[in-house]
């Protein structure tokens, strides 16, 4: 068994935190608006979407001191063990110039009742730092996660333009006092689990993957909190108790990814936008998809795993993985088994997992070379939206009729599911505009979509067997236009 | 006996003075999250905190409501239900007592306060507020207007506007259409929610922090509520995030019940609802069922129209009666009908009351005028700008409103007639069409829309302002005003009038916050009418100081007062220039009072609201937009390619402001007729109570290619205050432009020979279903 502390220990701006006194359920804002007066991170809606809270938070990553924006509404203190965390007030210089970032925005009138503002500046600050001359597509990317009431984004997306002629990230504050702040962080990474308060009222943050095993076997009912995009709303929204809480964001092993020639392996913790950077290239439909989950803030905190572990109906991730044969490995204590990835979902609410067994990694095979792919996630608004209805589509045709097909949907059921007396349709038969309006009547036998706030169940069957067609005209030649985008599709 | 400085007599010009693209005044404070709003204040020692209790269904009576377990819960100071309340249960803005703060004994919508709990944290209080028993006895709820019956209650009473016999148009018309259209409500989401923070003291005495756009009703309001007069309530605002209308009526509920509170238990109190309850407890943009029988001639010129306008206003009249009688004062936007005639239902439902947004009314509208042109034009196959332009008001006939109020101007016919230029909207048709021709499944539409809105409160006797200007003796200026801050650039373009006023730099002004204290008795920040009120009324007040400064110059110096003028940081006087600090501080010497209240009262305007005649407007602000998408047909998905818009804003103050008013204006709108869509279920129950079910537009939602340009031909021929022109609202409608552009794709799959008929807000849904709809009966 590992050592324990009982603190949990980051850097806020340029002070270091030592804190002994956190709930499981206490979140970033609260902390830094309530107990340290840092009131220029905002609260709009305490739910990740409009990211008025948004800060950076630096982490290791490798070798690299990576800072990423995150919503500090839903971001527990809990999982910022060894993190650096800045907000607003960090960017100022103490003679008061302001930060490029800001001056941009300043200049070209990027505020105008100014309550987003300083989530858009922290947003803009993140991509200036990784990307300090953007184009409009990733300017767009990483304002996904902030909503501006007053504006219209255009004199925002116009300093976006604008920020590298105010400065570069190398001559910025943060740039000057990375091997500070490394060297600081990697000191406090001791090893220790964390562990704050007493009985069921605890906060674990454990050590390593092992140490995970070993307090969910002690403490099966546990929430198990990694990216906390979910779990955050259960405290924010619906003030459910989440004690006794581990937090997993900070196990290296979790977020690791491997890669062979038919194959990727994530670990359970690999955030959205880790898995991006290699999906983007391996699977490219998946890539455009993880654009659309949430904003940046999203992305970088809510991690694969979460995403299916919690078996939400309407998880974006789960279809195409199911699509593409995807499988995954749970663990408890130290026994291990792997599932197809479909058969986890068993009905709503409900999934393959024992009480103390959590979800180590996730298999995705790669299409057949031959096969064609595609995944379509329809929704009211298109960046930053919950899925109406989402389709992807794994079918291989050979000499011209169907080999192999395996179509899976979100949004259709209580539970991510495969479209089996449509894939029965279509195999065997000549991949023809007649075999895809002869399938389209076995959707009625998959499914019994619902209504509500997002779609009505006529408009979700509708639509999902338009992208069955529009999957045919994709796959069938022809020059047309398929759908709309803001930007072509690379 | 002057020193000269030779930098300020060189000067030329002063910096921040009107007409310059002078920024937001606190933008610097914005990006450094310096601002402070009023939940970022330092929380006095001993303050607590207040979470509304709310109703769990739409009607009913209170059976029994057992409160024990909330008042025992961990930090729980106090509850407060309407017992609590020392003065009159009620905030109703027009004094209809229709709208309790606490309801005593009868539900009226899900969501409605029933009590509020007082605790030591806001934590405290809001968990404490879940373990309220409250019984019901449920009754029937009327949700959606499209169940209202003819003999539906009312919560106000009704407009009728009536010009010519339609009845007798209708029958004669050679062609004759009738249809319905819906549109949907909006919620404010401004970023900062509700919030108030009330301070007891001496006597009666409270001051609360409100983000308000009404600082003298929630003084009146809280005063009230309280028993205690006016004078006892002092209301303070400095900024709000964002109010869109949100703010006019609705923070009076939170002011309330922070005072009460505060006074009740001697300490400060805090009030901020989550952004749930913030959505679910407070109005939004009426949602409305326009029911419209239109005659015209084969040649697309309207000839009669008759139009019922059917709102939900919820459970109280809040301002549904201005809100609808705004409506039909624009069921005909730019166009002219022969006869007319436009009736307002203001219903009654058990929803949130619905208030003030945007527009306010206008543009609910419009949309009316804008669905029976599409009508027109699909009837004789013709292109909706043709029938547009066809309609317009004339310039010396055809110029009379429903309302009997004359249109003076013709900015209408040149706003279109340049727009449809430098858009190239003819050369895009043709372009369009051929790209459907070649493209089955996506759809393109192009769409050119106007917009004519009425500026002025049809209530006349709010077109009042007032202002407070103090000139220091180191020639420093305190202003401040009546108006109020939240976000559209009000302050800085007042403190700009004053600068210019007094020709000092606008560093030199200092904007401070708006309070009942200073300014007594005003209107609220709405209506569009900020710079135009504001902006006279400071004007007013510093004109009077250099009247006095003038007066004392002249005697002084034994000049003429035509030899003197105030130059850029100083003033001549016959042969010599003298710094306008300088000046002021003789002035002071020789005991000139350098403090002046200003008032402003708009000339012209009347309103007969029982005959429906009169000059309700003191003039109309003008723009049009055309905007260009691209529709998928399997799934209804859309992106707006490209929006050019041309709008009018007389001699504009600050031009930078204006176009941040007009972008965000049209954005705003577009998410409107578009992705924002309230939902609620059949048990009252309002399911888009937050964004991850309710979308506002993003960045990425923008119009590809977006061109904004100000009409730059215009002084208001009316004297506005530098004969600039009001600006909040008006972009909000040249968003219609979007709405009838996917109305016009979705009307290329069936040959444009069938009227889409496409409700708002269009999502992606709505124009699959119309386009479903277009291809089973094309």
């Amino acid at each position: 068994m590992p050592k324990t502390r009982h603190q949990i220990r980051f850097l806020l701006n340029d002070r270091d935190v030592s804190l002994a006194d956190v709930t499981p359920d206490e979140t970033l804002l609260d902390y830094l608006r309530l107990r340290r007066r840092l009131t220029g991170t905002k609260e709009g809606c305490a739910e990740g979407d409009c990211g008025a809270c948004t800060v950076l938070v630096g982490r290791i990553a490798g070798d690299e001191l990576l800072y990423e924006a995150v919503n500090a509404c839903i971001r527990f203190l809990g999982s910022l063990d060894g993190c650096h965390v800045v907000t607003v007030e960090h960017l100022k210089r103490t003679d008061g110039t302001l930060h490029p970032v800001q001056q941009a925005l300043v200049d070209h009138h990027g505020s105008q009742c100014g309550f987003c503002t300083p989530g858009f500046v922290m947003s803009l600050y993140a991509l200036w730092m990784r990307s300090p001359q953007p184009g409009d597509q990733a300017i767009d990317k990483a304002l996904q996660g902030n909503l501006c009431r007053c504006t219209g984004y255009e004199p925002i997306v116009k300093a976006a333009r604008a920020i590298a002629g105010y400065g570069a990230p190398q001559a910025d504050p943060l740039h000057g006092e990375r091997a500070r702040v490394r060297a600081r962080l990697s000191a406090l990474a001791d090893g220790s689990r964390v562990e704050i308060g007493e009985g069921a009222n605890r906060l674990l943050v454990p050590s390593d993957v092992d140490d995970l095993a070993e307090i969910l076997q002690a403490e099966p009912n546990a929430t198990i909190v990694a990216g906390s995009t979910d779990v955050g709303l259960w405290v924010t929204k619906f003030m459910r108790n989440i004690a006794p809480a581990v937090f997993i964001g900070g196990l290296g092993a979790l977020r690791a990814i491997e890669e062979d020639a038919a194959s990727i392996t994530f670990g359970a913790g690999v955030s959205y936008s880790d898995a991006f950077s290699v999906l983007s290239g391996r699977i490219p439909p998946l890539g455009r998809l993880i654009d659309r989950i949430g904003g940046d803030q999203v992305r970088n905190m809510g991690t694969i795993g979460g995403n299916i572990a919690n078996g939400s109906p309407i998880g974006d991730m789960p279809p195409p993985l199911i699509a593409l044969g995807g499988s995954l490995t749970l663990r408890k204590g130290d026994t291990r088994r792997t599932i197809a990835l479909e058969d986890y979902f068993i009905d709503y609410g409900k999934q393959d997992r024992a009480p103390g067994e959590f979800v180590e990694k996730i298999h995705v095979p790669l299409p057949d070379p031959d096969a064609r792919f595609a995944v379509w996630k329809v929704s009211k608004r298109r960046d930053e939206d919950i899925t109406a209805v989402l389709g992807a589509f794994n079918v291989t045709v050979r000499d011209g009729s169907v080999a192999q097909a395996r179509i899976a949907y979100g949004g259709m059921a209580a539970t991510p599911r495969r479209a089996k007396a449509v894939e029965a349709a279509l195999v065997g038969r000549p991949w023809s505009q007649e075999t895809v309006d002869a399938a389209l009547a076995a959707y009625e036998a998959d499914f019994t979509p619902i209504s509500d706030m997002r779609a009505s169940a006529e408009y979700r069957m509708m639509a999902a067997k338009n992208l069955l067609r529009r999957f045919h005209l994709a796959t069938s030649g022809g020059a047309m236009p398929l759908e709309v985008a803001r930007y072509e599709v690379a | 006996m002057t020193r000269h400085e030779p930098l300020d007599l060189k000067k030329a010009e002063i910096s921040g003075g009107v007409a310059t693209d002078r920024r937001h005044d606190s933008a610097h404070k914005h990006v450094t999250g310096e601002a402070v709003y009023i939940d970022d204040m330092a929380e006095p020692a001993g303050t607590l905190h207040a979470y509304l209790g709310l109703s769990a269904v739409a009607h009913g009576v209170i059976r029994s409501m057992d409160l024990d377990a909330v008042a025992a819960a961990p930090g729980v100071v106090t509850v407060l239900n309407h017992q609590d309340v020392p003065g009159t249960n009620d905030i109703s803005p027009t004094g209809l007592n229709d709208e309790p703060i606490f309801t005593p004994d009868r539900v009226q919508f899900l969501g409605q306060p029933v009590f509020a709990v007082i605790a030591e944290t806001r934590e405290q209080a809001r968990r404490a507020c879940t373990l309220a028993r409250i019984e019901y006895e449920e009754l029937p709820a009327l949700i959606d207007i499209a169940q209202a019956g003819e003999d539906a209650r009312l919560v106000t009473k009704p407009l009728t506007l009536q010009r010519g016999s339609v009845g007798l148009a209708l029958r004669a018309a050679p062609r004759r259409v009738s249809g319905r259209i819906r549109v949907g409500g909006q919620d404010h989401f401004y970023l900062e929610g509700q919030i108030a923070f009330a301070m007891p003291g001496e006597d009666q005495d409270v001051t609360v922090h409100s983000s308000t756009q009404h600082p003298s009703e929630v003084q009146h309001m809280v005063a009230h509520a309280l028993g205690a007069p006016s004078h006892a309530v002092t209301v303070e605002v400095r900024r709000m995030g964002g109010g869109f209308g949100g703010k006019e009526t609705q923070a009076n509920l939170f002011a309330a019940v922070a005072a009460i509170a505060a006074k009740k238990t001697g300490r400060p109190v805090k009030i901020r609802p989550d952004r749930d309850d913030d959505m679910t407890a407070t109005g939004k943009r009426h949602d409305f069922l326009i029911d419209y029988d239109v005659g015209f001639d084969e040649e697309g010129r309207i000839l009669g129209v008759d139009f019922t306008y059917s709102a939900r206003c919820g459970f109280s009249a809040d301002l549904s009666g201005p809100v609808t009688d705004r409506a039909l004062f624009h069921c005909d936007n730019t166009y002219y009908y022969p006869s007319v005639r436009a009736v307002s239902r203001p219903l009654y439902t058990n929803t949130v009351s619905n208030t003030a947004f945007r527009g306010f009314g206008g543009p609910q509208g419009m949309l009316g005028a804008e669905r029976i042109i599409d009508e027109v034009a699909f009837a004789l196959g013709r292109d909706p700008l043709e029938i547009r332009k066809r309609n317009l008001y004339g310039e010396t006939d055809r110029n009379v409103t429903p309302y009997h109020q004359t249109v003076e101007d013709s900015e209408a016919a040149h706003v279109i007639e340049e727009l449809e230029i430098s858009a190239g909207y003819a050369d895009r048709r043709r372009e369009i069409a051929e790209f459907n021709e070649r493209s089955p499944i996506v759809k393109r539409g192009i769409a050119l829309t106007p917009v004519k809105f009425g500026i002025s409160f049809t209530a006349t006797h709010f077109n009042q302002a007032g202002a407070l200007v103090h000139v220091y003796t180191d020639g420093s200026i305190h202003l401040n005003h009546g108006g109020t801050e939240m976000g559209q650039g009000l302050y800085v373009k007042v403190a700009q009038i004053v600068a210019e006023e007094f020709q000092v730099d606008i560093e030199q002004v200092k904007i401070t916050a708006t309070t009942t204290g200073k300014v007594p008795n005003t209107s609220a920040t709405a209506a569009s009418s900020g710079s135009d009120l504001n902006g006279m009324a400071a004007q007013n007040a510093a004109r009077q100081i250099k009247d006095r400064l003038i007066d004392f110059a002249t005697g002084q110096y034994e000049v003429p007062k035509e030899q003197i003028e105030f130059l850029p940081g100083r003033v001549r006087v016959g042969n010599q220039e003298i710094p306008f600090a300088e000046l002021v501080r003789q002035a002071y010497m020789a005991r000139v009072q350098l403090s002046a209240a200003g008032f402003y009262k708009t000339p012209k305007i009347h309103w007969d609201r029982d005959k429906g005649k009169g000059r309700p407007f003191y003039y109309f602000a003008y723009g049009a937009a055309c905007s260009e998408v691209s529709v998928d047909t399997l799934t209804g998905e859309y992106v707006i390619e490209r929006t050019d818009i041309l709008h009018e804003t007389g001699r504009s103050l600050n031009r930078a402001i204006d176009i941040g008013q007009i972008e965000g204006g049209f954005i705003q709108g577009m998410g409107w007729l578009t992705t924002e869509e309230l939902v609620w279920d059949d048990k009252g129950r309002l399911r888009t109570h937050a964004p991850s079910t309710y979308k506002i537009p993003l960045a990425s939602d923008r119009p590809k290619i977006f061109n904004v340009e100000l009409a730059d031909w215009g002084e208001n021929r009316e004297k506005t205050v530098h004969r600039s022109k009001a600006v909040g609202e008006p972009p909000f409608m040249l968003a219609m432009s979007v709405l009838h552009a996917l109305s016009d794709a979705v009307a290329s799959v069936a040959g444009h020979k069938i009227c889409p008929r496409l409700d708002a807000p269009a999502t992606p849904e709505r124009v699959l279903m119309a386009v479903e709809r277009l291809r089973a009966e094309g």
